[in-house]
């Protein structure tokens, strides 16, 4: 049998903090607790260990190894303790796949409708794997997308299903 | 005279390869082709003219076309889960082993008794069914439908599962092109100069379209096209790929046929492309009309150009004696290309006065006899074409002649492929000198920037000489609607124009005289165009008909609307990965695997699987709901509550933010407190309920019902973002964040006072309706003292990822207390043991929380709510509104659920009048009687009286009007 067109590997052991507040105020204040630059618009900024990702217009996530999680929210809360925002842990929340090899891209653009030639390697896209949400990014070798805890069973199985060996999307 | 071997030429035939063989079964019977052969040239060139028979009359039918609009030539195909009907064989590729069936005749196709309904056919005009079945009424529906049902219709739809993939796939371009003829694999050259993406669609397996066949040199400069094009790193060339449906905002739907041909391979067998194109260039050819003159649907009457693709494509002769019958210059090509593979043209036959073009002379040059002013005044031979008779086309038909012949290769023009132009709103003008509907460039489907979003190109656009150098000039053709102009009725009525369904140029006209002059009335009267083709071949003669019947012209007459598919779609395609487990995404709680594991019998909520119950062996579903329910009241049990909506809301005006959103106040809620409340829609309507906590100063946290949890939150988020957009508010939809558990019995605080923790969980220390935080049994925990139960209640949220640890832990330490495990209907049981209201049971919206008699969590102090305003219309404080009560049934049984309570009389529909309905109902395994709620006009004031409710069996139940709450009304158990 040929070989499936990607890898698709949950991931563990993230931790996912949802920062809102209004970044032209608390930009800096942020990005000093995070330890990262603000990103741009529908980007996301990594400095390999940590990223931090560009939600909405007031809304930013932030992800980082589970072990700094609490001491991340500790730090975010405090910084932004005179501000008005709100820091959430959703690290339960979420269900984590990378989707990586030559074809990765053929896995997503199965089930996601982001055009993979505009999105730029700092880009990230919040849109749907099929029926469920899920939000990607790049990853060195392919990508990285985020859903809901709820669904990781059927994240996984549309993955799988859309990997399946000799159905890559180049022209026959 | 009838049809000679050989119908395989000794030479030719471009798209075959005559080494491979590959043998079929058409009926039973063992056919051979060869590799390259479609479905219509392999049984061709088997001798095997007769195909199919007509949807209404049961006239046989041979193939028609060569392409896509084939409206004949459809077979029942595959077996099994793998039976698809209506198969155009015309495009489908022949595969070794394949089998087909002819479809709409019986016993079978060369012996088919329904054609019988041919010699009745003057008694089946249009609107027959209509005037003849309408009384007396009922049997329409019983009898006549369900019969007439049966006799009709292609094709028998699959009842087996279909087993193959199917997936979707996103694409996007700046310009996508559909045809990969010359037209289009230009324009996607001159696309592709400008620098962005650029990708071909063509629907066949070959690229070209028609240049190869009708031009010399065409496949060279195709060939030169293609060599250009995918040298480039731009351009994408998807061949086998449909185009089948163009929206707005340049949405192109596309069907690629990836394993059709080879189902066993394990890919997808089709993918759905759902395309952003930037501009979408179309370029999607024409079609060529058929003549309409008598029995021109005698097998062997065919479009001049699928004479001539038969010939070159396959090397299949349709004929050995062939007539050609045309209106214009390019039907001539059939004759030469017919000539030059052996076979005899009798002769052309042109409708017009003269023809004197390249291609005439050229016919002329080969000997070949050309009849100008001519015309077929009737086909003969009725199983298969054994000649014509000819006649004046000026004229009545009176007959001047017959020539024997095999084959008719007619033409009466080409009309442009504007179907994926109009899908999206643009506009057709007539042509009057071209004799067509094309573009028109004054009213394209317009983009987002206000400018045309298609380019229609090539024959598409009317340009049916678009080969550039290759062509030849060409006179124009001769609008020819009926041959010969002045047929009698007696010819009207055996010229069909939609082969398909039967409908004949007699049948419009008919139409057109009862008064059906729009032609969307007269297409649905007639069924002209309404078949699986679409009216592909039809839908432009059998306008010019109608125009000519109500005598105006065609630009007046207009045409049908043109919708998608251009092509029917597998609905496989459409479903794609949705199906079987992956039909919806099913959402598991954290301690879904545990419920599946001990035996839970799953119900959907929304899309979550929530426990039903835990029926144990020996149990089904109802006697585990009465043990669960008993247990929790004896002792203790547990209920997985993950699914419940947690939103966070914090921030400045995050009071007076919830102060609209809820009936309640929750400003005044203190820090460490609970409070039940009650949203409603701007029309006053209840439509959530829940336990808001108040976290801190400036954060509350709001649960919602399950299936509410996304939709409150973004009701939240649309009042913030549109309407208060100014105040300081913020919400998170933390709903899976936590997994939470119900602990619930008497026996609760004791089992998790056993747990080592650091919440004191004291009456005193944490006592109904407050929260606190802490550790509890390891795990970071937040527990609220709240009851739907009416029992001693905590409800514990921990992070999902430690839910499943959790729930062991309390079932560990619980065993001796016969811990059990309780699922939603137990849940709902004990809520209405309690009268507690459900939405979506005791609501419908249409339902006020003063009919629950809920005014006590209605602010009376706040200025405004939402419903607010609502509920103070005149119909919403009318008395007379229906209101909850419990209801208790007189003879021990159980109401059913939805049953109305009748009063004396009748409506104006003539119904017996109603007073109430009951809106939950359940067996108390806690009272062991039957308890119901329900809504009841003037209820609360009627304690005591008695309701009837009949039944469909006729049976009439009797319930008494009592108080809702049925269980410890003074609520002494919710502390243990």
């Amino acid at each position: 049998m040929a070989e499936a067109l990607a890898d698709i590997a949950r991931v563990d052991g993230l931790g996912m903090v949802t920062i809102r507040a209004g970044l032209d105020r608390t930009g800096n204040t942020i990005a000093e607790a995070a330890g990262l630059a603000i990103p741009g618009q529908t980007r996301i900024v990594t400095d390999g260990s940590r990223s931090l990702g560009w939600m909405s217009p007031d809304e930013l996530l932030l992800i980082l190894p589970a072990a700094e999680l609490d001491d991340a929210i500790t730090t975010l809360t405090d910084a932004l303790a005179s501000e008005h925002a709100l820091v959430a842990d959703v690290s339960d929340a979420r269900a984590v796949f990378d989707v990586t090899g030559p074809h990765a891209g053929d896995v997503i653009g199965k089930l996601m409708p982001v055009d993979l030639d505009d999105l730029p390697s700092d880009g990230l896209r919040r849109s749907r794997a099929a029926q469920t949400a899920a939000a990607l990014w790049r990853i060195p070798g392919g990508f990285r997308l985020i859903g809901f805890r709820s669904t990781a069973d059927y994240l996984r199985l549309v993955l799988e299903n859309a990997a399946i060996p000799g159905s890559g999307l180049a022209p026959r | 005279m009838s049809r000679t071997p050989p119908f395989r030429l000794p030479r030719g035939g471009r798209l075959i390869d005559r080494a491979f063989q590959l043998g079929f079964r058409f009926d039973g019977r063992h056919l051979r082709g060869v590799q390259g052969d479609t479905l219509a040239s392999a049984l061709l060139a088997n001798g095997q003219m007769l195909v199919g028979r007509s949807f209404k009359y049961h006239r046989p039918r041979g193939p028609l076309a060569s392409g896509a609009e084939e409206p004949n030539a459809l077979f029942g195909l595959g077996q099994g889960g793998r039976f698809e009907p209506n198969q155009r064989a015309s495009t489908t590729a022949l595969v070794a082993g394949m089998v087909l069936r002819s479809q709409n005749c019986w016993p079978s196709l060369d012996a088919d008794v329904g054609a019988i309904n041919n010699w009745l056919s003057p008694l089946l005009p249009a609107g027959f069914y209509y005037k003849t079945f309408i009384h007396p009424r009922p049997f329409w529906k019983h009898v006549f439908e369900p019969i007439i049902r049966r006799s009709a219709g292609l094709g028998r739809a699959p009842v087996d599962p279909d087993p193959d993939r199917y997936e979707q796939a996103y694409a996007f371009a700046e310009v996508v092109v559909v045809g990969g003829g010359i037209a289009g694999l230009t324009a996607a050259r001159d696309a592709a100069d400008k620098g962005g993406r650029v990708i071909v669609l063509e629907q066949n397996p070959v690229w070209g379209g028609r240049t190869p066949v009708d031009h010399d040199g065409g496949q060279a400069a195709i060939d030169a096209l293609l060599a250009d094009l995918r040298g480039r790193g731009n351009v994408t060339l998807r061949r086998n790929t449909m185009a089948t449906g163009l929206y707005d905002h340049g949405y192109l739907l596309a069907r690629e046929a990836l394993a059709d041909h080879d189902p066993n391979q394990g890919i997808p067998r089709q993918r759905l492309w759902r395309i952003r194109a930037g501009h979408v260039i179309t370029a999607t050819g024409a079609l060529e009309r058929p003549l309409s003159f008598a029995c021109n649907d005698v097998p062997g009457v065919m479009l001049a150009s699928a004479v001539r693709d038969f010939i070159t494509d396959y090397g299949v002769a349709p004929g050995q004696r062939i007539v050609v019958v045309t209106n214009n210059d390019d039907a001539y090509r059939t004759a030469l290309t017919a000539q030059a593979a052996g076979l005899e043209v009798v002769a052309v036959i042109d409708a017009r006065p003269q023809a004197s073009g390249d291609l005439p002379q050229a016919v002329r040059a080969a000997n070949i006899p050309v009849m100008t002013g001519k015309a077929v005044a009737k086909v003969k031979g009725s199983h298969h074409v054994e000649g014509v008779a000819l006649c004046d086309q000026a004229g009545n038909g009176r007959v001047t002649g017959t020539l024997d012949c095999d084959v008719v290769a007619m033409s009466g023009g080409w009309s442009p492929v504007v179907h994926l132009y109009s899908h999206c709103g643009g506009r057709i003008t007539w042509d009057e000198p071209e004799a067509m509907f094309r573009p028109d460039p004054s009213r394209p489907p317009l983009g987002a920037d206000g400018k045309a979003m298609v380019t229609v190109l090539g024959a598409a656009n009317g340009d049916l000489r678009c080969a550039g150098d290759l062509e030849r000039s060409e006179a124009p053709t001769m609008p020819v609607w009926v041959m010969p102009q002045n047929a009698p009725y007696r010819l009207r009525a055996k010229m069909w124009l939609d082969f398909q369904n039967d409908v004949k140029v007699s049948d419009v006209e008919l139409a057109a005289r009862e008064g059906y002059a729009s032609v969307e009335h007269a297409k649905r009267y007639t069924t002209l165009g309404m078949a699986t083709d679409q009216g592909k071949v039809s839908n432009i003669n059998g306008l010019a008909v109608l125009s000519k019947a109500l005598n105006q012209p065609l630009e007046t007459t207009g045409t049908t609307t043109f919708r998608p598919p251009y092509t029917p779609l597998t609905l496989g395609t459409i479903a794609a990965e949705a199906k079987g487990d992956t039909f919806q995404p099913l959402r598991k709680t954290p301690i879904h695997a545990w419920h599946a594991r001990n035996g839970a019998s799953f119900e959907p909520v929304g899309h979550w699987r929530r426990p039903y119950s835990y029926p144990r062996a020996g149990e089904d579903r109802h006697d585990a709901v009465n043990r669960e329910i008993l247990a929790v009241r004896k002792s203790v049990g547990t209920l997985d509550a993950s699914t419940l909506g947690k939103i966070i809301v914090k921030g400045p005006d995050a009071g007076r933010f919830l102060d609209m959103m809820y009936t309640n106040m929750m400003s005044t809620l203190p820090v460490g407190k609970c409070r039940y409340g009650l949203m409603c829609n701007e029309n006053g309507f209840l439509m959530d309920d829940g336990v808001v906590a108040r976290l801190s100063a400036d954060t509350w946290l709001c649960h919602t019902t399950t299936g509410g949890a996304d939709r409150i939150h973004g009701h939240m988020e649309d009042w913030l973002q549109c309407e208060w957009w100014d105040w300081q508010v913020y919400t998170a939809n933390l709903t899976e964040q936590y997994a939470q558990i119900a602990v619930a019995g008497p026996k609760a605080r004791e089992l998790l006072q056993r747990l080592p923790g650091t919440i004191d969980l004291s009456q005193d220390a944490l006592p109904f309706m407050q929260w606190a935080e802490g550790e509890l049994a390891g795990i970071p925990a937040r527990i609220y003292r709240i009851s739907f139960s009416g029992e001693l209640s905590y409800e514990i949220a921990v992070p999902a990822g430690r839910g499943l640890e959790l729930w062991e832990k309390l079932h560990a330490e619980g065993r001796d207390l016969d811990i059990t495990p309780y699922g939603t209907e137990a849940m709902h049981v004990m809520r209405a043991e309690k009268g507690f209201i459900m939405i979506g049971d005791e609501t419908d919206g249409t339902v006020i929380p003063q009919d629950l008699g809920l005014h006590w969590a209605i602010s009376k102090k706040k200025p405004d709510y939402i419903g607010k305003r609502a509920q103070a219309r005149s119909f919403m404080k009318d008395g007379s509104r229906w209101q909850l009560v419990g209801l208790e049934s007189l003879d021990g049984q159980v109401l059913p659920d939805g049953a109305y309570a009748v009063e004396p009389g009748v409506n104006a529909n003539g119904q017996r009048k109603t007073q109430g309905r009951v809106t939950s109902s359940y067996h108390s395994p806690t009272l062991d009687r039957p308890i119901a709620m329900g809504l009841v006009r003037h209820g609360p004031a009627r304690m005591g009286q008695e309701l009837e409710f009949p039944l469909p069996s006729g049976e009439v139940m009797k319930a008494r009007i009592v108080d809702p709450v049925f269980y410890d009304k003074e609520g002494t158990r919710l502390n243990g």
